[in-house]
């Protein structure tokens, strides 16, 4: 009798088999947003803005309107959709290349504008697409396509760390880091989508939620390693936690 | 005696009537970033987009502000951004997703000396860029050059109209002369033709009462692209037929043709009227579609016509297209300023004696 209600698929996904990796984190957080949309019954309201990256299909696997973007600019396609039609939902879905790295300006620029869009933030610390060269948050260490003796901080870099960054500016109202790597944090990350959403429906502003996520094929581990990786390593240099919340 | 009032005019400059015609076409959203020598374009956007109540952002970069017209557009609504050559640039990007998306949207370029830098003198050096693609990839966009005040108002409500109704954008190429000279314009000659009236059913605006949707450029199943790319040409060759604008003054018979579009076709055109008065047979066609460029107009002309000479604030690129559409049955020669450089008026007709047979 419970089973039947449980193991429902969201109206908000459709019935087709993804092209993610085994482990990886990105149908998980596909699922959650869609739950979170059946439960504010806004599926019809909804546009997303997919970005450029692992990602870039998510409009095959969500059943609601969304739109492509070219890299990095989701929040500025988002900007212009929210702003000309102020009725409908709008979030962007981005990677830690797309949002952190190419997009840098349009994502400091939108949060800076306040502007009333939700904000799901994919981190798995590569660029996983193209091949897993070095990202902005890729750790001091790890190794990758570009950083093959691991990341070095003196020639490439230290990790970008976004909601710290974030945090300052006033048009901000809510920033939160959460992570997929466990049944516990996947409940905490569905309760601070729900919010992000919940605030963009209120008419609160700029939301992000920062989700630290698993690529077991470009980290170069098992799944059980890339989990224990973001429980170690990962939220260790990105700590879970609220980083705004003006509400 | 006619008993009507004269019709009420305007004196304002270029970019102002970019932006008053924008306005009258149902323009919904502009974006723009500061950059000589469009400035007053922005500035006036504005306050008159806001004074409507209509969305105007100042992006933090032409990057930004074509994807925000992008994301208008994925709106359905009618949306516009204007800068000048190294913004432009900037926006290629964004324009080919715009042309690959089927989506429809005004580009305003009030071109100025390149390359690089440059200067913020008027110039006519992205005719490349603008009518042979500019971004990656097979697209074209539909180029509109003004002669004047009044026709870039006019021209930039036809390209409202034009991108709408074959979702491909449209582009004002001109020039700093334009953009910043004023002239009387007589506003209410001009009534956009379709403004807010075109259906867009691809437009995403929720999946009420209908499938969910999307707008997309990536097409990875095997042929799928160039299935896109087949359609797009389609669409591309129907604007050729279709579309192509060009002014014919003392064309008719004409043994030589001055070429010339934008702000140096006026100084062409008075050396064209005083070597008339002189009793040479000689016209002027001034181009205002670039793209499709009017080659089957040149191509008629070159029965009558022995000699073209094209006239440009460029090293040189215009007469390529000329040279096409002429195909070796008449001489074409070329006059050009660079780097912000005009050709004066007895500059061309010296040039025009000198070739003049």
């Amino acid at each position: 009798m419970i089973s039947g209600r449980i193991l429902t698929k969201p109206k908000s996904l459709t019935d087709v088999p993804t092209h993610y990796c085994a482990g990886c984190g990105h149908g998980i957080v596909h699922r959650i947003v869609a739950e979170v949309i059946d439960e504010f019954d806004i599926r019809e309201k909804v546009v997303a803005v997919a970005p450029v990256g692992c990602a870039v299909l998510a409009y095959d696997y969500w059943n609601f309107d969304t739109t492509e973007s070219a890299h990095g600019r989701c929040l500025a396609v988002a900007t212009a959709i929210k702003r000309t039609m102020p009725d409908n939902i709008v979030f962007t879905y981005q990677g830690d290349g797309d949002l952190a790295a190419i997009g840098t300006a349009e994502t400091i620029h939108a949060a800076n504008r306040g502007e009333n869009l939700t904000v799901i933030f994919v981190n798995n610390g590569v660029y996983a697409m193209t091949g897993g060269q070095m990202a902005p948050t890729t750790l001091i260490g790890q190794k990758t396509a570009t950083t093959q003796n691991g990341r070095n901080a003196a020639c490439d870099g230290n990790p970008l760390k976004v909601l710290e960054m974030l945090a300052v500016l006033d048009g901000v109202v809510y920033l939160e880091r959460v992570s997929v790597e466990s049944p516990q944090n996947i409940i905490k990350t569905k309760r601070a989508i729900k919010k992000a959403f919940g605030n963009q429906l209120k008419g609160r502003g700029f939301s992000m939620v920062e989700v630290l996520s698993m690529c077991p094929t470009y980290t170069g581990r098992s799944v059980e390693a890339s989990v224990r990786w973001i429980k170690e390593r990962m939220s260790k240099d990105y700590p879970l936690g609220v980083y705004k919340d003006r509400v | 005696m006619k008993n009507n009032k004269p019709a009420k005019k305007h004196l304002m400059t270029g970019n102002e009537a970019i932006g008053e015609g924008a306005v009258r076409a149902g323009c919904d959203f502009y974006a723009g970033y500061p950059i000589t020598p469009q400035n007053e374009l922005t500035a006036f956007m504005s306050y008159r987009m806001r004074q409507k109540g209509r969305v105007f952002l100042q992006s933090e970069s032409e990057i930004s502000a074509i994807n925000m017209v992008f994301g208008a557009s994925v709106a359905g609504k009618r949306a516009m951004t204007s800068s000048s050559s190294p913004g432009i640039s900037l926006k290629q990007e964004g324009i080919s997703y715009l042309a690959a998306c089927r989506l429809p949207a005004v580009i305003v370029n009030v071109m100025r000396g390149g390359p690089g830098l440059g200067n913020i003198a008027p110039s006519q050096g992205d005719y490349f860029q603008a009518t042979k693609g500019g971004g990656h990839g097979d697209y074209h966009m539909i180029v509109l050059a003004p002669g004047s005040v009044e026709e870039a108002m006019a021209l930039t409500m036809a390209a409202f109209d034009l991108s709408d109704k074959y979702r491909v954008p449209a582009m004002i190429l001109t020039d700093g002369v334009l953009g910043q000279m004023m002239e009387p314009v007589e506003i209410s000659r001009y009534r956009p033709k379709t403004s807010g009236f075109i259906r867009k059913p691809w437009a995403l605006t929720g999946a009420r009462s209908r499938p969910a949707q999307s707008i997309k450029s990536l097409l990875l199943k095997p042929g799928a692209l160039e299935d896109l790319n087949i359609r797009l040409q389609k669409v591309y060759a129907e604007i050729k037929n279709k579309e192509s604008r060009y002014e014919a003054y003392y064309c008719d018979g004409a043994k030589f043709i001055v070429a010339a579009y934008g702000s140096v076709s006026r100084v062409a055109k008075a050396a064209v009227k005083s070597l008339r008065a002189k009793g040479r047979r000689i016209g002027l066609l001034r181009p205002i579609t670039l793209w499709p460029f009017p080659e089957q107009a040149l191509k008629r002309m070159t029965r009558k016509a022995k000699n073209f000479l094209v006239i440009e604030m460029s090293a040189g690129q215009m007469v390529e297209d000329v040279r096409l559409a002429v195909e070796g049955r008449s001489g074409v020669h070329f006059l050009g300023r660079m780097g912000g450089g005009i050709p004066s008026q007895n500059e061309i007709e010296q040039e025009i004696a000198r070739l003049y047979r």
